[in-house]
């Protein structure tokens, strides 16, 4: 599936975008100008990535500091223990799109409950 | 160095334990804990756990598979520490000698003085009781909360959404004055009132009541409150006695400089045992907090294996989270350094706020009440400005 973002003129280095879908997906433009797309949902707790503290190409955690691999998706420390997934980015003219992976993703027990329709 | 040891067997220690494999530390690796438990995480005991929506299983802080190639000394207590001989002495009689030592004690819940013995009064630090605390929580009726601190004030809104009638007792006039300041501590606090939770200031508890099991809170003022769950949420000591008359200075905790050394040479401190030097501020601070503990021992376990001849790197301000009635806090920095505070963005009323602290026009601190994206953005520039 490949998802338009926004124009890249509008999602300035540093900030990172989030895709309302389900699960929802952020994209994040880095202070060295790459980009990269991940799960949103830290694999933790119900917290947004996109409301993180973007350091390089690391994205920590808004809520409990556990810190993301924006290349890889993997995680450095509690209190998450799961990778997120990660997903390619392209660019046409001036347009990000996002591809989105195949790959179950890892949502903390909470989303994952909401999202198969239980309690949450 | 041949030999590290670690006591402590919970975050700090764990996270102490890690950055020496990462840095390089290629030795023998003890881990002493006096707990029988593989390290947990303790946020989620007055929350998740508390509430019956995880498990114990879900506590564990280290991950499948995951080998640090070291040994577990699980339900040893460290009783001693031998400087001459640099031996750990545990309460079996046995001792680890090592040529490096990380203190990772952490701290214990203090307890209500003559509240011994007396079924149905809890205290929340350890695995062992928020299960107690979850059986009787499980069984409904009275709750009353002795102080309204942080892990108070999260008992009593997990056992409010579990339907228990909840009075908090808190000695000063304001709760969490002391992290968050009189205005947003009252803010903050006024989370009980919004949820039927009774909330009683300014008046200090005088004793228990009950033969056996626990059946009243005694205040000062004379009055009665009738309970038959009693939780102690009056804060925590540094574990640090064992430390007595070992050449380790002691000083509200382990007094340690800003890399986590200690009075004597290989040894260093980390987590809520510990009062590190703050740079900024100019003197030291125990900070009893989870970002804290998992963070600093990188440096401090950098330091031990350098011998003392590195730069500490200068730490982000401490930063904290709770979750109370389904609302996000997080604070950074430290309020008692302010003398203004504002909110700059949305309305106490809602209790849904970002206020930000200063000292002379100056960010020194920032709270956040639901508030996550924008928080992030002020601790930023809060670790950027000092
Ligand atoms: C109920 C609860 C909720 C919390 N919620 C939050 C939160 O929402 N946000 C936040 O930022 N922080 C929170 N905290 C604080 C956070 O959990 C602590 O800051 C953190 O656990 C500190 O880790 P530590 O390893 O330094 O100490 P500890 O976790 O206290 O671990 C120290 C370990 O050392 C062991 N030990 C002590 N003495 C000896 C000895 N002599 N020999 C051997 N072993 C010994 C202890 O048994 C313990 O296992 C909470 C704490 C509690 C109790
Ligand atoms: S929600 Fe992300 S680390 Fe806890």
């Amino acid at each position: 599936m490949m998802i338009p973002a926004c124009r890249l003129a509008d999602l300035p280095r540093g900030e990172a975008l989030r895709l309302d879908i389900d699960p929802p997906v952020s994209v994040f433009h880095t202070d060295d100008g790459e980009l990269f797309a991940i799960d949103d949902t830290c694999t933790h707790q119900d917290a947004s990535l996109a409301d993180g503290w973007l350091e390089g190409c690391e994205v920590e955690c808004p809520l409990h500091a556990s810190k993301f691999d924006l290349r890889t998706g993997a995680v450095d420390a509690p209190p998450a223990k799961l990778p997120v997934r990660t997903h390619d980015v392209l660019i046409e003219d001036g347009m990000i799109y996002v591809r989105v992976s195949t790959d179950a993703p890892n949502l903390p027990p909470c989303v994952a409950a909401r999202l198969a329709g239980g309690p949450a | 160095m041949r030999t590290v040891a670690v006591v402590g067997a919970s975050l700090a220690g764990l996270s102490a334990a890690r950055s020496l494999r990462k840095q390089g530390y290629d030795g023998r690796l003890v881990v002493i804990g006096d707990e029988p438990h593989r390290p947990y995480d303790r946020p989620p005991l007055s929350k998740e756990f508390l509430a019956g929506g995880i498990g114990e299983a879900d506590l564990a802080l280290e991950t499948d598979g995951e080998d640090l190639r070291a040994e577990w000394l699980l339900g040893a207590r460290a009783t001693g520490l031998d400087r001459t001989r640099r031996a750990v002495r545990l309460a079996d009689g046995g001792e680890i000698r090592a040529d490096g030592l990380v203190i990772a004690t952490g701290a214990a819940a203090r307890q209500l003085p003559g509240s011994d013995g007396l079924a149905g009064v809890h205290v929340l630090r350890t695995l062992d009781d928020a299960r107690a605390l979850r059986d009787d929580l499980a069984r409904g009726g009275r709750l009353v909360v002795i102080g309204g601190g942080f892990v108070g004030a999260e008992v009593a809104s997990t056992a409010c959404a579990l339907g228990l009638e909840v009075t908090v007792v808190e000695a000063a006039p304001t709760p969490l004055a002391g992290p968050l300041g009189q205005a947003m501590g009252g803010i903050v606090s006024a989370l009980h009132l919004d949820h039927g939770v009774r909330l009683l200031c300014g008046v200090g508890v005088k004793g228990l009541g009950g033969e056996r099991k626990v059946d009243a809170v005694l205040l000062e003022d004379g009055r009665s409150i009738p309970a038959d769950i009693v939780v102690v949420g009056v804060g925590a000591r540094p574990c640090v006695d064992w430390l007595e008359g070992s050449g380790v200075i002691l000083e509200n905790g382990v007094k340690c400089g800003a890399d986590g050394r200690t009075s004597l040479a290989g040894v260093v401190a980390v987590g809520d045992c510990a009062s590190w030097y703050d740079p900024r501020a100019g003197h030291h601070r125990r900070v009893e907090h989870w970002t804290g503990a998992q963070e600093r021992p990188a440096a401090a376990v950098a330091t031990l294996l350098a011998g003392g001849a590195v730069e500490p790197g200068v730490p982000r301000p401490p930063y904290f989270w709770s979750d109370q009635y389904g609302v996000k806090i997080q604070f950074a920095g430290h309020a008692a350094d302010a003398d203004s505070v504002t909110v700059e963005e949305g309305a106490p009323d809602d209790r849904n706020v970002l206020a930000v602290y200063r000292r002379a026009g100056r960010p020194v601190a920032v709270l956040g009440m639901n508030q996550p994206r924008l928080f992030t953005r002020w601790r930023k520039q809060l670790a950027a400005a000092s």
